[in-house]
């Protein structure tokens, strides 16, 4: 087991990004994840890809630069979709924006759309996995259990070899996500997966094994949503949030199935632009 | 495993104590340069580098920089002292207001690599200005340079550098908390968790169980004074209704303090509030001033309305305002057409980065050393050397010096009396004293406050929300103590720009030309009336008074409600009413199919004409006019051909409010200032004023140089200390420049006659045959041209006093033998240095000094005019801002650079408010905005650069020509924005802020002709 058992009043402490960011008057002890000494970024065998909880988000920024493989570009794209800036990505972690679990958390959207397991490790040392988009369970809620803590996340080789697709909308230019969708295309089946995070309390997926029309995708998106699952806080009103979310997908299905970009995508679409 | 970090190549091993972030322990070990703005990773003030890797220290944990080497911006700079070129950058492009946050901005851009200067908004989106709307830091960035160089007597015009500008690239300026206070006690308040509630009980002794925790203070002890108050800062105190009390037992809105705990550590005074255990008797509530006006409503304050000062405190109306000139009635009457709407604003927080805050003790003073121990005033000499020079000065006021450095003593000497020193992160020094001796009934010999330098105001400093607890728990335990909000403190518990709700009705006749005008406004004013009626009035006033128009009619109700009070905020409740008068004027155009210019062109005020007001403002007068030019401004930009790319699909359009604002408070604004000459030749001027970035001290600098013939850098100034000079009401109301600036000019002017008199006696001239030049006097050979000849009409009429010895007219006909001591001039001789003078004087028991004051009356008018061109995103509903045009009137510029950045961030900062900006509150009453991860400030690369351009004029009445500019560019924005936007997308939008999602579902309803759904739906906040 790391470290001394665990009591009331333990919390982990990752990069501390979140934890030193308010005042946690429950907290009596902070148990050091980072002197674990995990490998932040570990390419398996059989091409997979583990990433573990510690590893900062400016670690897997830099890594993708230099990855070949296809969905590369996406594992930018989602950290540049924080709302903190380079200088917060050199100490915030992977696994510290998952186990927050907000809806926002870019790394919940890059892990989930990539089909990323998560391998969690229990006080008794039990070991379980967890695919990540089953991770977040609610707005700040996870499957982690008291003491528990995530070890890291594995991202298949299948989906790192997919072409992906992002859009991103905030309320503010590079602000906080209110919606953000990414589209994987599968380069054995060509199917195509829609995954729905931000405008949502927990990540939603959705599976086609052809190119769905806007109506499909609107169908299939209406049946799986009730209206309480879209997510209302300050950061975006629930229908114009479903609104950006449903356009988003439409874009990405587009983009990825030789439709082109899709129009409009610059707008929100990438958050940035002024 | 021993702890060891490296801080600027200083080695040090002092343990951190658990869960300490990296910020703390660094202000801990005196690096003040790192400043705390949010303590939650957002600002980017608390940047630092750890082994070369810029971090937010606020998020590092402290114990992880073991073994490695951190750098603040204190270390930024070469071994040998030589400025780091990023530093060197930010003064030269002078890329900071207040400065609280260049030290993260210096850190940041120190690291930055090309690809991440390729990309600004990106890489610069963790650090956050609130002053400048990033113009001026961008050109730093970028390594543009637009700070003048000094030259004699010719400052005024010129973009002369602020003063303190290398002691806030270096770090080293020092703002309210950068002091390191021996024995120091930290408070921490408990604070309401109910929006009213009656408290029934209060139990300490558990908090006071908590080691460390010294005391605990409640409504409930008896040395808390019970006397009710207001927390409003104003000249005339009867301004603003007595409904505070230091600590109540009736809490009014969530977040009001309950109690107050002291102890040795900030942790253990969070720990001691944890501890208190308070009964409430939870009340009814009323969050919303249209329900608080209805009968039957919670009353939030049942108080007697002729002692506390309350209009009506049964209907829960703080303060109202009527009145009515000509006939509305018959005005509508005679009007082809009449509209009328109904408009709302937003709760909005200054969200200065300085926090609220204040550090109090007591100091002995000895008779004669008032002033000397315990220096914690503020100096803005042009840096180390200059600081020196005014530490030379052996008179008791001169001795600031040392303060600059942050030392404070609260040491005794022999004898004397004990007073209380406050220094405290306010805009009115003065006020803050006046009502801290009326709290605690002591002399104002008593007490002492002091500013530093001032992390950003906005209007939220003009408020006394710290001192009065700090004083109190000073006073009681006889040792120093502190108080600083965190930012969630200042969400909760510090003030907010009033939300209005103003319906104008216009009426005007087909020819364009307007016949009545009414309005009627209600403000929230919150669970106390703070500013309630001033704001009130204001919005009343020159929204309605800068239109030609013969029927007007105001009616305005401040409202109490159970929620955060309201306060002074940038445009004083100006902003809000511009809002629905330019927009409903808009209106009236289209629907009159007229050019919404050409609409105001006709109905604006000129030139010479009275201002009609429906109510109020008799003292204000048109000391300059160039409305109409700069109405001209805005038709040229409007008619250049559209330049920028518009994403296919979007809609785009354009539009353009304008706004009036006094260039002063009603009722009188008193400044005093005090000059004299130094040593070495140069000069000190002491005024009241405080110092947040508006520039100000170099505005003084300025004027005070022109006057006495030499460079800006030879005028010491020393501020915003209630020791320096008799009074001065404040740095509020845009009067740093029109009401302080006079003062300076006027004790300037005064000094500058009195150093040529003596000269001519001492070279055997007439003074007429006198002029300054730097650092000397000249006697020039014909008598009478000299330029800088005072008319002595104005200063006796202004009332400034040359004051000649150090007793008034002391030994002045002994002067002339006495001169001996430092040598006769030599026959013949035409000129004598202001050194020689100052010995001179010296060696008679005199000094060189002049006092000047200003009493804030009359009262003239600056102009503003805002155009945007914009598009709409009608799939997203984003409005990008294509092109700002700022067309401003505010008279004589003084210093173009300085002036040019208070426009910019004006608008960028109301941009912030009508784009995005909101405070909200859950349905309980309280803050759910409460960090700038809730609350979205500005962020660099936001909005495009406004185009500032100033219209020359002169004005009357302020000095030199000059009029305000610090809050009015802040009222057109928002009715210019929404007009852009009826252009572009034909809705009219009556609620701010437009954010992308509220703009998107009004788009979508008229487009789908679907009923309305309800962005504006009432909510509270």
């Amino acid at each position: 087991m790391p470290g001394p058992p665990w009591r009331p009043g333990d919390a982990w402490l990752g990069g501390g990004t979140s934890l030193f960011s308010e005042p946690q008057p429950h907290v009596r002890r902070l148990l050091d994840l980072s002197r674990m000494g995990w490998e932040p970024l570990r390419e398996l065998p059989d091409g997979s890809l583990e990433i573990a909880a510690t590893c900062t988000v400016a670690q897997l920024s830099r890594y993708a630069r230099h990855s070949p493989a296809p969905a590369a570009p996406l594992f930018e794209q989602c950290c540049r979709a924080f709302l903190a800036s380079f200088k917060v990505w050199n100490m915030a972690t992977v696994g510290g924006n998952l186990c927050n679990g907000l809806p926002a958390g870019p790394m919940i959207s890059l892990t989930a759309a990539l089909d990323g397991v998560c391998l969690l490790r229990a006080q008794d040392g039990t070991r379980r996995r967890v695919p990540a988009a089953g991770f977040v369970t609610g707005a700040g809620r996870t499957v982690l259990e008291e003491g528990e803590l995530l070890r890291s996340v594995t991202l298949p080789a299948r989906a790192l070899a997919a072409r992906t697709a992002f859009r991103q909308a905030s309320l503010y230019g590079l602000g906080r996500s209110a919606s953000l969708v990414i589209g994987v295309l599968d380069p054995w089946d060509a199917s195509l997966r829609v995954t729905v995070t931000a405008a949502t309390v927990r990540p939603y997926r959705f599976r086609f094994p052809q190119p769905p029309s806007a109506a499909e995708l609107r169908r299939a998106v209406g049946s799986a949503m009730g209206e309480r699952d879209w997510f209302d806080d300050i950061h975006g009103l629930p229908a114009w949030r479903r609104h950006m979310a449903l356009r988003q997908a439409e874009e990405v299905c587009r983009e990825l199935t030789g439709g082109g970009s899709g129009r409009g995508a610059g707008s929100a679409g990438r958050g940035g632009t002024r | 495993m021993s702890y060891r970090i490296d801080v600027n190549g200083r080695r040090c091993t002092a343990e951190p104590r658990p869960g300490q972030c990296l910020r703390t322990y660094l202000r801990e070990r005196g690096w003040f340069g790192v400043k705390k703005g949010c303590d939650a990773g957002d600002c980017g003030a608390c940047t630092v580098h750890v082994d070369g890797e810029p971090v937010h220290s606020c998020l590092y944990p402290a114990v992880r920089a073991r073994g490695r080497s951190v750098t603040t911006v204190e270390g930024l700079a070469g071994a040998d002292g030589g400025l780091h070129p990023v530093q060197q950058r930010f003064l030269d492009a002078q890329g900071f207001q207040c400065g609280f946050c260049t030290a993260g901005f210096l850190m940041t851009a120190a690291a930055l690599d090309e690809d991440q200067l390729a990309d600004l908004p990106r890489a610069l989106k963790g650090n956050l200005c609130r002053c400048t709307g990033y113009r001026a830091v961008e050109d730093a960035v970028r390594g543009v340079r637009h700070t003048g160089t000094p030259a004699e007597g010719a400052a005024v015009g010129r973009s002369l550098p602020a003063p303190a500008g290398p002691r806030v690239v270096t770090g080293t300026a020092r703002y309210t908390f950068d002091v390191d206070v021996p024995g120091l006690l930290h408070m921490k308040l408990l604070r309401s968790p109910h929006a009213h509630a009656r408290i029934t009980g209060i139990d300490t002794s558990a908090a006071l169980r908590v080691p460390g925790v010294v005391a605990v203070f409640t409504h409930r002890d008896r040395d808390v004074p019970g006397k009710p108050y207001s927390t409003a800062c104003h000249e005339h105190p009867e301004e603003d209704p007595d409904d505070t009390r230091l600590l109540d037992d009736v809490v009014r809105h969530v977040g009001q303090r309950v109690a107050a705990v002291v102890a040795e550590s900030e942790g253990a005074a969070e720990e001691g509030c944890r501890r208190i255990e308070v009964g409430y008797e939870v009340l009814p509530c009323v969050l919303d001033p249209e329900e608080a006006l209805r009968p039957g409503a919670p009353v939030v304050h049942a108080k007697d309305a002729a002692r506390s000062g309350i209009a009506r405190p049964e209907r829960n109306i703080a303060a109202e305002v009527h009145g009515e000139c000509g006939d509305v009635a018959a005005g509508f009457a005679e009007a082809d057409i009449v509209y009328e709407e109904t408009f709302r604003t937003q709760r909005v927080q200054h969200a200065a980065l300085e926090t609220h805050g204040a550090v109090g003790w007591l100091e002995r003073t000895g008779e004669g050393e008032v002033g000397v121990a315990g220096a914690a005033g503020a100096v803005d000499g042009t840096g180390t050397a200059e600081r020196t020079g005014v530490g030379r000065g052996s008179t008791p006021g001169t001795a600031g010096g040392a303060a600059a450095d942050g030392g404070v003593g609260v040491g005794a000497s022999r004898g004397g009396t004990e007073r209380l020193t406050v220094r405290s992160s306010t805009q009115a020094p003065f006020l803050t004293r006046r009502a801290l001796c009326t709290l605690f009934g002591l002399p104002p010999e008593r007490v002492r406050v002091v500013a530093g330098r001032v992390g950003g105001g906005f209007g939220g400093k003009q408020e006394m929300l710290v001192e009065d607890i700090v004083a109190l728990a000073v006073l009681r335990l006889r040792r120093p103590v502190k108080l600083e909000y965190t930012r969630a403190e200042e969400f909760h518990g510090a003030t907010t720009r009033h939300p209005f709700t103003v319906t104008v009705k216009a009426g005007a006749r087909r020819d364009g030309t307007l016949t009545a005008l009414r309005l009627h406004a209600v403000s929230d004013t919150g669970a106390y009336g703070n500013h309630a009626a001033g704001v009130l009035h204001h919005a009343c006033g020159e929204s309605l008074s800068v239109y030609r128009c013969p029927n007007k009619k105001a009616d305005g109700y401040a409202v109490y409600t159970h929620t955060v009070p309201s306060g002074a905020f940038r445009g004083y409740g100006l902003g809000q009413a511009v809002f629905a008068v330019e927009s409903v004027l808009d209106e009236l155009a289209v629907r009159l199919g007229t050019d919404p210019l050409v609409l105001r062109e006709k109905n604006i005020v000129r030139a010479g004409e009275a201002l009609d007001a429906a109510t109020g403002g008799e003292d204000l007068h048109i000391g300059s006019y160039g409305l109409d030019r700069c109405l001209d401004l805005v038709r040229a930009a409007q008619a250049e051909p559209p330049a920028e790319d518009v994403p296919e699909g979007w809609l785009t359009g354009a539009g353009a409010a304008l706004s009036m604002m006094a260039t002063s408070p009603p009722g009188g604004h008193l400044a005093d200032v005090r000059v004299s000459l130094l040593p070495d030749g140069s000069f000190d001027l002491a005024v009241g004023t405080a110092e947040f970035g508006n520039g100000t001290t170099t505005v003084h600098q300025q004027i005070a140089a022109g006057e006495l013939g030499t460079t800006a850098e030879r005028i010491h100034v020393r501020r915003s200390d209630t020791d320096l000079v008799p009074h001065d009401t404040g740095a509020f109301g845009a009067t740093g420049t029109v009401v302080a600036g006079k003062a300076t000019l006027r004790a300037s002017r005064a000094l500058a006659r009195t150093l040529l008199e003596h000269a001519a006696a001492y070279l055997g001239v007439e003074a007429d045959a006198c002029r300054l030049v730097d650092a000397a006097v000249e006697a020039v050979a014909a008598a009478g041209t000299a330029e800088t000849d005072p008319a002595a009409g104005t200063v006796g009429a202004a009332g400034a006093d040359a004051v000649e010895g150090r007793e008034r007219g002391g030994g002045r006909g002994g002067r002339a033998e006495a001169g001996g001591a430092e040598g006769e001039p030599e026959p013949g001789r035409r000129r004598v240095p202001l050194a020689e003078l100052y010995a001179q004087a010296r060696s008679e028991g005199g000094q060189l000094v002049a006092e000047g004051h200003f009493g804030g009356t009359p009262r003239s008018v600056a102009f503003d005019v805002q155009w945007f061109r914009v598009a709409v995103d009608p799939g997203t509903g984003e409005i990008r801002i294509l092109r700002s045009v700022h067309a401003a009137d505010a008279g004589t510029v003084v210093n173009p650079l300085q002036c040019r950045g208070q426009v910019e961030g004006g608008v960028a900062q109301a941009l912030g408010a009508a784009l995005f900006e909101q405070v909200r509150l859950d349905e309980a009453g309280r803050v759910s905005t409460d960090s700038f991860r809730r609350y979205r400030l500005p962020a660099y690369g936001d909005f495009p650069h406004t185009e500032v351009h100033f219209v020359r004029t002169a004005d009357a009445i302020g000095p030199l020509g000059a009029k305000s500019m610090s809050e009015s560019p802040f009222n057109p924005v928002a009715p210019a924005l929404a007009n852009a936007v009826r252009e572009a997308t034909g809705i009219r939008f009556t609620r701010l802020p437009l954010t992308r999602d509220r703009v998107w579902l009004a788009l979508r309803d008229a487009a789908g002709d679907a009923p309305p759904s309800a962005p504006d739906a009432p909510r509270p906040g």
